[in-house]
């Protein structure tokens, strides 16, 4: 995946005003814990060119939902957790437990921003 | 003679939602096929009217008439849509030189049938890793969604990417979620798709002669049982329960179980303990 590197530690200094992009990774799980098993992913990157196409990668880019925050992503949504409508109560659909997280890259600079 | 699919392939058909002939159909006929998918004006691009028997088609291009005349290809439509199912539509689908991937989709509108359409796809030329073939998520042919609301899916843990050789045909399930990926070479990629629906009834259109065998049965539980690397943990057991469904359907065996989901809930299943609750209009005797 084309991210840019993650700065060793603090805040980034020196941060271009208008340079700061996002970039989202989707992380669709096995359960509503976030450290359960990745099972369907997603990359868009306002950084550049490194949005996915579907059906580009065989591997997920991390193992857990917990993995990738460990890497330096930020949770910014996770599914509600809900009951089925009556009469769907066996029926499956979309995918139940999405995880989106971001991180700021300074295209400037070609790093990770802290924010 | 058509070469139906046995007890096992038909329940690998319902796990999965397709079925896969690679490379069955011989060079000949795949250089015929070529040559009328490329003629000036491509006859074979014009979509026919729909509703008609599918025997009544196609009569104008020999290269096509071959391809679901074969014994292979008959006996996969005959075992999930019978013998002579109903022409739906068709489309000749092209991944340009440098295209990008299409986003994931399952074709049509939303459809709550148990009976089931199938969508043959016929590659008359060799299909790369970068030549943009169909991607497939197996298993899922019950989800209940609407064409492109799935489009933010980019991947999936056990999707099938489609590298195969020419004269290949691929049985989709009408609900199965694909997409063209993206072509990066510099040669046209073809695929030809027609979509059929059923005339008949779906029971036990496929050899069944192996179907009471104890061991084809306990075979087609464990087929029917194993989970796509892409399915939740809790919704895992959904499918199981969406495929025993189908499963009773197709064989007419309302005891048929995986897993017994459907018994224990069969067991007393009415009331329901919500009927029970003052907020459905419930009043104690």
């Amino acid at each position: 995946m084309p991210v840019a590197t993650r700065p060793d530690s603090g805040s980034v200094r020196g941060v271009v005003a208008g340079s700061v992009r996002q970039q989202l990774l989707f992380l669709y799980l096995g359960t509503s814990a976030l450290d359960s098993h990745v099972l369907a992913w997603t990359f868009y990157d306002g950084a550049g060119t490194g949005t996915g196409q579907t059906g580009d990668q065989s591997e997920p880019p991390y193992p857990t939902g917990l993995a990738a925050l460990q890497d330096g992503w930020r949770l910014i949504s996770l599914s509600e957790l809900r009951p089925g409508p009556v009469g769907l109560e066996y029926a499956t659909s979309f995918h139940n437990f999405e995880f989106v997280f971001e991180r700021m890259v300074d295209i400037s600079a070609g790093v990770q921003v802290d924010a | 003679m058509p070469e139906l699919l046995s007890s096992l392939e038909m329940a690998e058909f319902v796990n999965t939602g397709l079925v896969r002939l690679d490379g069955v159909i011989p060079d000949e006929i795949n250089r015929m096929a070529m040559e009328e998918l490329t003629v000036e004006g491509a006859p074979i691009a014009r979509r026919l009217a729909p509703g008609q028997p599918l025997s009544a088609c196609f009569g104008e291009q020999p290269a096509f008439r071959a391809v679901l005349d074969h014994p292979r290809v008959r006996g996969v439509i005959e075992s999930l849509v019978g013998p002579d199912p109903i022409y739906d539509h068709h489309a000749v689908h092209v991944r340009q030189p440098g295209q990008g991937a299409q986003n994931l989709h399952a074709d049509a509108i939303i459809d709550l049938r148990a009976a089931f359409d199938i969508q043959l796809m016929y590659y008359p030329s060799e299909v790369t890793i970068e030549a943009g073939g169909t991607l497939i998520v197996p298993g899922s042919h019950f989800r209940r969604v609407n064409e492109g609301t799935i489009a933010r899916y980019q991947n999936h843990a056990g999707q099938v990417a489609v590298v195969c050789p020419a004269g290949t045909v691929i049985a989709l399930h009408h609900g199965i979620w694909h997409c063209g990926r993206a072509n990066r070479t510099s040669a046209v990629r073809y695929m030809f798709k027609v979509r059929l629906e059923p005339a008949v009834r779906q029971w036990r259109l496929w050899d069944t002669s192996d179907l009471d065998d104890p061991e084809v049965q306990r075979q087609v539980e464990k087929i029917l049982s194993t989970r796509q690397p892409w399915f939740e943990g809790a919704g895992a057991r959904l499918e199981q329960v969406q495929r025993a469904a189908l499963w009773r359907h197709l064989t007419g065996d309302d005891d048929f179980q995986v897993e017994y989901w459907l018994g224990r809930l069969e067991n007393q299943a009415v009331p329901q303990l919500t009927d029970l609750l003052p907020s459905n209009g419930h009043r104690p005797a």
